[in-house]
């Protein structure tokens, strides 16, 4: 499959900003497609799950078109970036809220320091703590950019790290699912790599 | 920015075009610059607001993030912005004007992408906000203290800063580090120091004795005076973390 004739499904789960993304993969080749479309998720060769705002809230648009039952069920490669990530996991503090349960762990507030300003809002390094194809071709300790307040500890299937006061979870991968807590259509180079490596997938 | 093309002014008066927008924004991202604000100077003073179109031609080229200042009113002004794919929407004269904008703002839309620019002069050991800053013969004292308005729109739910140091824009004689020094230590968000930048020192002192944030110019790398990449460097040599590609 040549990137030229991949298309993208973003899930449109309302509310999220993603004409960067959007943009993104039109700059790689894809052809990505905004949809809340069952057949058009099924069908589509990747998804990405984006968000923006409080996980309640994306949480409850996602019940509303019945795309939290319709995720768990997709085969092929799944990308949720920033909070559409941290929708992968069991639930999240913020407002107490039960997640899709795709991979273990939970999302928890940062506490701010003097130093470290809440919301982690920027440039951080992400450190490789296992082989990851996602990361494939990236140098390990490369520059992100990250826009959140909640994080994921490092949980088994955590494939990339980075620190902001607490070590979190930046890049996660446990079969087709995956997902990045910063943005990568926001990152430079590395974000270019990481998505083209998210569309090239074999595996 | 005035008419679609960037323009830079010494101490905001006698604007000369710098260059095209999009071209200028690809340099910038390919010599490493970390995030790009886009100020539409004439915005405000004028009483209109931006033709939009542009941020979206912007974020096609662009793969780092973005802010965009000038005449942002409303929250329909914002998620217009937004929506084109801006990540941050800068207000600063507006905010003066009606405060609770802030809030609504940092409501609406989070904190993360709320910056609230401040335009700020040295007057006799007293720094005082100046309002409608684009326009020589609208520019006036907003009545404010800085660090007191700052404190507010901190409260109100600013993510970030930008402080211009009037006194210093354009001049490229240095950042102003004891004022920057003293809004550090009154608010907890983001500090992006504006105003001064002449040479790589003014970067890594800004970074040392005021402890901002990020630093931000304009003129010394519209002219080339400074290449970015370059400069990135000496401030790692100088123990300074940076984002080096």
């Amino acid at each position: 499959m040549s990137a030229a004739s991949t298309t993208v499904a973003i899930i449109d789960s309302g509310g999220a900003n993603i004409a960067s993304l959007q943009f993104a993969l039109q700059r790689l080749g894809a052809r990505p497609l905004l949809t809340s479309d069952h057949d058009i998720i099924r069908q589509a060769d990747r998804v990405i799950l984006p968000g923006v705002g409080a996980a309640r809230a994306a949480m409850t648009r996602l019940h509303e078109k019945g795309l939290d039952a319709l995720v768990p069920t997709l085969t092929q490669p799944l990308l949720g970036i920033c909070l559409g990530m941290q929708l992968l996991f069991d639930g999240s503090d913020e407002d107490d809220t039960d997640c899709l349960g795709l991979i273990e762990g939970r999302a928890r507030l940062f506490e701010a320091a003097p130093d470290r300003p809440v919301p982690h809002m920027g440039w951080n390094r992400v450190e490789k703590t296992r082989n990851a194809r996602l990361l494939d071709g990236i140098p390990d300790g490369a520059y992100f950019y990250f826009v959140h307040s909640y994080a994921v500890d490092p949980v088994a299937t955590t494939t990339g790290s980075t620190d902001y006061g607490r070590v979190f979870t930046s890049v996660v991968r446990k079969g087709n699912f995956m997902g990045t807590q910063f943005h990568p259509e926001r990152s430079g180079e590395n974000g270019a790599r990481l998505l083209q490596n998210f569309l090239h997938l074999v595996d | 920015m005035r008419d679609g093309k960037v323009v830079k002014g010494v101490q905001f008066r006698n604007h000369e075009v710098v260059g095209d927008i999009l071209a200028l924004a690809e340099r910038y991202r390919n010599e490493g610059a970390d995030e790009l604000v886009f100020y539409d100077i004439t915005a405000s003073p004028e009483g209109r607001s931006v033709d939009r179109s542009w941020i979206n031609r912007v974020a096609e080229v662009l793969d780092i993030p973005f802010c965009v200042a000038g005449g942002i009113r409303s929250l329909q002004d914002a998620e217009e912005m937004l929506n084109f794919g801006a990540d941050k929407i800068s207000i600063n004269s507006p905010a003066l004007a009606r405060p609770e904008l802030i809030s609504e703002l940092a409501r609406r839309f989070g904190s993360q992408c709320v910056v609230v620019g401040i335009d700020s002069r040295d007057e006799d050991g007293v720094y005082r906000v100046y309002q409608n800053t684009g326009d020589p013969d609208k520019t006036s004292r907003a009545g404010r203290e800085t660090v007191a308005w700052v404190k507010e729109a901190e409260q109100r739910g600013a993510g970030e800063f930008v402080l211009n140091c009037m006194n210093q824009d354009g001049v490229r004689q240095g950042y102003d580090l004891q004022q920057l020094a003293l809004v550090r230590e009154n608010c907890t968000v983001p500090l992006i120091a504006s105003g001064g930048a002449g040479a790589p020192e003014h970067f890594s002192d800004v970074f040392e004795q005021a402890h901002v944030d990020g630093a931000l110019a304009a003129s010394v790398f519209h002219k080339q005076i400074i290449e970015i990449g370059a400069l990135k460097k000496y401030l790692q040599e100088h123990h300074i973390e940076v984002r080096l590609s």
